[in-house]
């Protein structure tokens, strides 16, 4: 009979979140930013069919990077929460704070106890009825919450798309301005080489808008966005 | 035991899509309940239901089959096909038959916008969770034998969209003249009908100015031609 090698909790640690890091810098990042009406969301992602952003409820969207089976299945989850929760209380009753909570619990047991961890990063954003209201969580593979104010950048090359949001995000700034910030800033190459070339085909994109109604959840499709990005480069 | 009920919705189709209006009266026997309650519901943004029945368990349905709904657009990212909302709404009327039973029915109208079909389309329910799809127009509730047959005399099949809300509100003034159960407009209170409509457009409640011109004009020709 063999003696199992001891392996420090330390290690096992930092073990997993190298592994789910590396698993989330492999893909491209994600924004999501307020502007004057609300909170976009929006990042590169070429597949039509599999969703980075998605709607949660009437006033809270959901962002991800990293595995897509594992995010989807979270986004599943929050849709759950979420639904369950406004049919039983009330629409009012479904907050962003509830909601990552409830992330946050999952994610850190998954980290925890499963043999591997997640390997995602979410951004869960409530738009309020001004500015002010606005709410922006980050939440890590190992369950952290971290509000943010402004912006949150996710995956990939973070670091350098989050330096350009600094001096340029403008809380003010209407949609088309935004966009075309946030795609500047996407665009930004990790080495400090010139930026790259984003199609707007590549391009996934959603808004929050305060003004609109109840679902404040909004697609910005293709010919929009190109209406957007058509016009910065004339 | 008594529990608020009586009703009529009707449902009326025309060439883009297709109008649903109900009366504002809910009785308990022969007290008048309530006098503004609302029976027509926006289901998600292409269709719209209608309730008569038993009001408490009706507005229950309703707001688990908008959830169920907004659930399933959610998760599938498409909405759901019409005739796929008409049977789950089937599923539910038929998990109340129990209910039913000792006399507490929940009979729905359902209507909305195909839009694989471009059409509005309109199913009536039995309490069984029978589903049936009606052509032209339909209506449900205690007052409906009345309003069907306002309807039956003044539908035509090139109707248009304001026809159509003409239609449904002049078919509820004859369901409130002939049914104790169905209130008429209210001119006093200004309550008047609520009237929703489904087009390749989406769901839009027809605004109270729109309604009470339409309720003003039906009321001003009953005036002098009380049968209409």
């Amino acid at each position: 009979m063999s003696t199992p090698f001891y392996v420090s909790p330390e290690q096992i640690m930092r073990d997993k979140s190298d592994y789910a890091r590396k698993g989330i810098a492999r893909g491209r990042s994600v924004l999501v930013m307020t502007y004057a009406d609300g909170i976009l969301l929006i990042g590169e992602n070429p597949n039509k069919a599999l969703h980075k952003i998605s709607e949660i409820y009437d006033r809270i969207a959901f962002a991800a990077v990293g595995k897509y089976n594992e995010f989807e299945n979270l986004r599943i989850a929050g849709v759950r929460y979420a639904d369950f929760t406004g049919y039983r209380y009330d629409r009012r009753d479904v907050t962003a704070r509830g909601l990552a909570n409830a992330y946050a619990q999952q994610l850190g047991a998954i980290f925890t106890e499963a043999g591997k961890p997640f390997e995602v990063e979410l951004t869960v954003a409530e738009v309020g009825t001004t500015k002010d209201d606005d709410q922006l969580y980050r939440l890590t593979f190992d369950g952290m919450v971290q509000e943010e104010h402004g912006f949150i950048v996710m995956g990939g090359t973070a670091e350098p798309i989050a330096s350009v949001l600094k001096t340029d995000h403008v809380p003010d700034a209407p949609l088309d301005d935004a966009v075309r910030t946030a795609v500047r800033a996407l665009a930004t190459s990790a080495d400090g080489s010139d930026p790259r070339i984003i199609e707007t085909a590549n391009i996934e994109a959603a808004v929050l808008d305060r003004t609109r109604p109840r679902r404040a959840f909004k697609r910005l499709p293709a010919e929009r966005l190109g209406q957007i990005l058509g016009d910065a480069s004339s | 035991m008594e529990a608020p009920h009586g009703t009529t919705i009707v449902a009326v189709t025309h060439a883009g899509g297709v109008v649903m209006a109900g009366d504002r009266r809910a009785t308990m026997g022969n007290v008048i309940a309530q006098r503004d309650i609302e029976k027509v519901f926006p289901a998600d943004e292409y269709s719209c239901v209608g309730i008569a029945g038993t009001a408490g368990l009706a507005i229950e349905m309703v707001r688990l089959f908008q959830t169920e709904l907004e659930h399933y657009e959610k998760l599938e990212g498409s909405t759901m096909s019409l005739e796929g909302k008409a049977n789950r709404l089937s599923n539910m009327i038929r998990n109340n038959l129990a209910m039913a039973m000792q006399g507490l029915a929940v009979v729905p109208l359902f209507a909305g916008y195909d839009l694989d079909q471009g059409e509005g389309r309109i199913f009536s329910y039995d309490v069984t969770g029978g589903r049936y799809e009606e052509h032209s127009f339909h209506s449900v509730g205690s007052g409906s034998v009345f309003a069907r047959g306002a309807l039956k005399k003044k539908y035509r099949d090139d109707v248009t969209e304001a026809d159509a809300v003409r239609l449904a509100v002049d078919a509820l003034y004859d369901a409130a003249d002939d049914d104790s159960a169905t209130g008429g407009p209210d001119l006093a209170r200004r309550i008047f009908p609520v009237v929703m409509t489904v087009t390749a457009d989406g769901l839009r409640r027809v605004s109270e100015d729109e309604v009470t011109a339409v309720v003003e004009a039906i009321v001003a020709e009953r005036m002098t031609r009380p049968g209409g």
